[in-house]
Formats: C-alpha cells, structure tokens, sequence
C-alpha cells in the first residue's frame, strides 16, 4: 500500500530511498551478526583462558615442591618433608578394588541391556534407574556406603570400602559406555557367528565381547579417572586426617590424593606451605588424570573398529 | 530318507553335546549383575529414609524446618533453612556465570564455528569437565577469593561469591555441550530455509534455532542447576561453615553438600542425633537433585519438536 502510494507521487526519488533504505538496514544486520559472532567467540575463550590461569597458578605454586622425596615420602607435618607416598599408593589400591568390581558388574548390565532384555520392562526400568542413579550427588554415595560397607559390613574406612562406593558411583558411566560399544557390534557378525551354531553365550564371548572390547576399556579407563578425582564420599566415609603410615591390606585406613589435597588446603590458614603442597599434590593427580585419558583416547582410535 | 535323518540326528547330537546349561546360566548371571544398580538406588532411597525417620523422632518438623541451626551448641538445633539458603544462592551466582557463557558458547561452537576451530576448540571445554571438583575448591579459595578480595574489600575468607562464580566455571562444561547437542539436532533444512531469506547467521541462530531447540537447552540447565546443587568440595572448601542465615553473598555460608562433610569429618558419633542429621540433609539433597532431574527429564520429552 505505502509503497503504491510513494510511487504515485515520485517514482525516481522513491526508488534511491528505498535503495538506502535497505542498505542501511543490511549493513546493521550484518554488523549485528558480526559484533555477535565475536561475542560468542570471546565467551568461549573466557572459559579457556580460565582454564589456563586454573593450570598456570597451580604450576607456579607447585615449583620446587615436587621432586623425587615428595613423591616417594611418608606424610609429614613439617612441609619440607611431607610426602604423598602413602596417597599414591592409597588410590592404586582404589583402582585395584574398583576396576574388577565396575568392569564385572557393569559390563555384565549392559550385555544384559544390550543382547538379552533390549526390550520390555525390566530392561526399561534399569534404564530409567541408571541414568537417575547418575545424577545422584557424590556425597550421597557417601552416605550409602558409610552405613552399608562403613557400618553394615564394619569395614569401616578400609580401602575396600572406599572402593565399593566408588564402584557403585561409577557403575552407570562404564554401563553405559559399554552399551554403547555393544551396540556398535554390527548385527551380521552375530548372525554369521549363529548361523555356524554358536549359542548365545558363545557368541556373546567369541565374537561381540573382543568387538566390543575397545570401547569398553576406553570407558572403564574414563569411569577411573572419575574414581581417582573423587573426595566427598570418601570424605563421608570418615577417612581420618592424618595417616603417616603406608596402607598394606585393603582393609587399612588410606589417603587418596585428592584427600591430601583436601587437607592441605583446609589447613593453608595455620601453615601457609601447605598450599605448595596442595598444589603439587594436584600437578601429580592432573597429570595421572591426562594420562589415563590420553590411554583412553589412544584405545579408541588404534583399535576401534570401523565396519 | 535316510540321509535327512541323519542329519537331524548329528544336530541333535550335537545340541546335546553344546554346554546348554552356561548358555541358560549365563542370562541369570547378568541379571543379577544388572539389578546392583536398582539395587543400590534401593538402597539409597532406604538408608536415607530410615535414618532420616530416627532423626525426625527425635527432632520435630518445626525444628527442622527453621533458620536456627547449631548442631554442636549443648542444646542443639538442626534448622535446615540456612543450608537450603546457601545450597540456592551458590547454586543461582554458578548459574548467572554459566548460563549466558554457556549458552553463547554453544551457539558459537555449534552456528559460527568452522570444522577446524569447532575441533579444537570442543575438547578443550572438555578437559574443562574433566578436572576433579576438589581441584576448582583450590583454586577457589586460593586465588579467585583474593582476586575479588581486591575489587569487595568487604568480602570474607571464605564467602559464597567466589564458591559459586568456580562452580558456574565447572557446570560450564555441561551447559555447552547439551546446548549445542539440542542446536545440532535442528535440521539443516530449517536453517537454509531463514538463509533463503536473506536472513544473516544471529537471526538464523536467534529466530530458528534455538526456538527449535528450546527444550533441549532448558534441560540442559536445569541438569547443570542439580549437579551446582549436589557439587561438594568447592563450596567445602571455599565458602566456609558459618551456619548463619544470612542473603549477604560476601558472607560465608554453609550448603547442604558442605554440612554433611563437616559433620561426617567431624565427630558425629553413631547413633547421635548430629549423625542422623547427616541423612535427614542428605534425603533433602537428595529430593531436590532428583526432583530436578525428574524436570529436566520432562521438559525434553514434552517439548521437543519433532522434525
């Protein structure tokens, strides 16, 4: 209508406003898009840069604190000869417990999810109950494993029953990434491996199990690296403060690293060293963690495979 | 004639021959396996739920729902509102630093991004993900509290500010990579339609995607608001243990993760009413995060488009 009516009145004049008009109109657009784009570009490194200064502060206040006596000493209150010999060896122990314990149940939940039960409602149901038992707070498995391995099954503080309620919490990431590489085993190999009469055990074990085994391990390996950087609940397991010695049973009192870490920082206010030693108990937890991930990522890409 | 049963009688042999019993035990062995984790929800829910019932037999409602909170004084008070207060304010401050970092990150990875940066720049907010929370609680307390120390004179030692600026920091992570996953999913149909309008890249993104997206970026942050609310270590270490009821975010305060560190690092004996505290916070932490979830769960099943 508008532009009938320009039109009637000047029809060369209308035609250069309108031009500028729009010109206008799509150099602001354009300059909207572009200011946005640089935006959202500069969010994203903020996160990073945040990540930077997180490693860079934690690099700097560890120099000079780790070194061969750090890593190979007993604790000590005096800083100059605290040592996180017994950490290291409390989280190995850890692993020892936790692995068996996730790769045997889990890997067995999702075969079970995967080749026997994929539908109907028992299978929907652990469904349901896995991804809800994921979101649960860590400090709630505390609380579980306090009053079920800490005092149900009195083993108190013990590496074993750290381990267990590190198991449980975990068990949904490795269930799930074992789906997934279960799931990935391509369907003619099942078919091939039952139509030379193979039972279903069989060839769950000969053929879907090493197909799968890649993937499982890569998730496994990420499900630990969770375990190892986990404080609450062994916190609320009740782990005590101080432990100069060195576990030797799993049913020994233990520190983890990221206990110690813990510790030292909450007593950074009456010595201040502690948080050197906090900081380089951290550069030795980032660095395992990096490893195992670089492991993890090394698995999946040198033996997944493609079909 | 002859032959044809013959073959059905080396068939038949054969299956005789075959471990059928591994074959039917098998199932039975991974169903157990499978039901741990229904049963360690079980076992959660009841723990909570009995231990909880001793508390409130001992504790009235009354009490427990109040501001005063003094489980240590000789004439203890269990008031969970202070607790519930700092869990929120912290949580809020995680969610105004990761919302709209988080939110525009993903539109930059997922809409403005090339391949190559999209590939770098994705596992770098990852390892963001990846480090352990006790690890944020460091860096908390040891250098983003003094850092705003500097620009709020007033700001405590240990206060809720710095606690929950780390933690949106640690959510961040979350926020982005469900985000983009949703913005992904949108067809490349929709966004070529807006382009053949001559639409620039922020209004596709504005106007089309996310309003294609929606649900799956609102799960995304009510899924980050649970893991604020049941993260541990950070607001532990960094926000202190003050029990006061207070809105002042330059104040310490306690949440419900950091009260059942405290008191299970602490001396709550068993059987004391202090240590049936721990589950009767703990059942509230626990209801809040699965009421959460249960949310988020809803939202992308109920308003997600199909395409």
């Amino acid at each position: 209508m508008m532009n009938y009516e320009i039109e009637l009145t000047s029809k060369e004049a209308d035609k250069a406003y309108k031009i500028d008009i729009n010109k206008k109109r799509i150099d602001h657009r354009i300059l909207l898009n572009n200011i946005a784009k640089k935006a959202f570009f500069s969010s994203m490194i903020f996160a990073l840069i945040v990540l930077g200064l997180l490693l860079y502060r934690i690099g700097v206040q560890s120099i000079g604190w780790i070194d061969l006596q750090f890593l190979t000493g007993k604790l000590s209150i005096s800083p100059e000869k605290a040592g996180i010999f017994g950490a290291i060896i409390g989280t190995v122990g850890l692993i020892c417990v936790v692995i068996p314990v996730t790769l045997v149940i889990g890997v067995s939940t999702a075969i079970y999810l995967e080749e026997y039960a994929t539908q109907g409602k028992i299978s929907g149901f652990i469904k349901v109950n896995l991804s809800n038992l994921a979101s649960v707070p860590s400090v709630i498995f505390g609380l579980l494993g306090l009053s079920l391995f800490g005092r149900f099954f009195n083993l108190g503080s013990s590496i074993l029953a750290g381990g267990l309620t590190l198991s449980l919490l975990v068990l949904p990431i490795v269930v799930v990434s074992s789906q997934e590489a279960i799931k990935a085993v391509p369907g003619f190999l099942r078919e091939a491996s039952n139509g030379m009469g193979a039972d279903k055990w069989t060839t769950i074990k000969k053929v879907v199990l090493p197909v799968a085994l890649p993937g499982i391990l890569t998730g496994a390996i990420l499900a630990i690296s969770r375990a190892i950087g986990e404080t609450a609940p062994l916190v609320v397991l009740g782990i005590p403060t101080l432990i100069m010695r060195v576990p030797k049973s799993f049913m020994d009192d233990f520190t983890t690293l990221p206990i110690q870490i813990y510790y030292w920082t909450l007593d950074t206010v009456l010595t201040p060293e502690y948080a050197n030693l906090a900081a380089a108990t951290i550069v030795v937890l980032l660095v395992t963690l990096f490893l195992m991930n670089s492991v993890a990522i090394f698995i999946r890409n040198k033996y997944q495979r493609g079909f | 004639m002859e032959q044809k049963t013959n073959v059905r009688a080396i068939i038949k042999n054969n299956f005789a021959k075959k471990k059928r019993t591994t074959d039917k035990a098998m199932p039975i062995f991974f169903l157990v396996c499978a039901s741990v984790s229904v049963i360690t929800t079980i076992g959660i829910v009841l723990t909570l739920f009995t231990d909880a019932y001793k508390f409130f037999q001992k504790v009235p409602f009354s009490d427990f729902f109040s501001t005063n909170l003094a489980p240590l004084s000789p004439e203890p008070h269990f008031g969970i509102l202070p607790l519930i207060n700092g869990t929120l304010l912290t949580s809020l401050i995680a969610m105004a630093v990761a919302v709209p970092l988080g939110l525009t990150a993903a539109m930059y990875l997922s809409e403005f991004a090339s391949d190559k940066v999209r590939r770098v720049l994705k596992p770098m907010m990852e390892l963001l993900a990846g480090v352990p929370t006790i690890v944020y609680g460091f860096f908390a307390y040891s250098f983003v509290t003094p850092l705003l120390m500097k620009i709020i004179p007033t700001l405590e030692a240990k206060n809720a500010l710095s606690p929950g600026i780390v933690m949106g920091i640690m959510i961040l992570p979350l926020v982005t990579s469900l985000s983009e996953d949703a913005m992904k999913s949108v067809p490349e149909a929709m966004r070529e339609g807006a382009y053949g309008l001559g639409s620039t890249k922020l209004e596709v993104t504005l106007k089309v995607v996310i309003p294609a997206a929606i649900s799956g970026i609102m799960a995304s942050f009510v899924l980050a608001i649970s893991r604020a609310i049941g993260e541990t270590m950070i607001v532990t270490i960094a926000s202190g243990s003050s029990k006061n009821f207070t809105f002042d975010i330059t104040q310490s305060m306690q949440t419900m993760t950091g009260y059942i560190v405290e008191f299970t690092s602490g001396d709550a004996g068993s059987g004391t009413t202090g240590y049936y505290s721990l589950y009767a916070v703990g059942l509230m932490l626990f209801l809040f995060t699965l009421v959460l979830n249960l949310i988020a769960q809803y939202i992308s099943k109920k308003f997600r488009e199909e395409y």
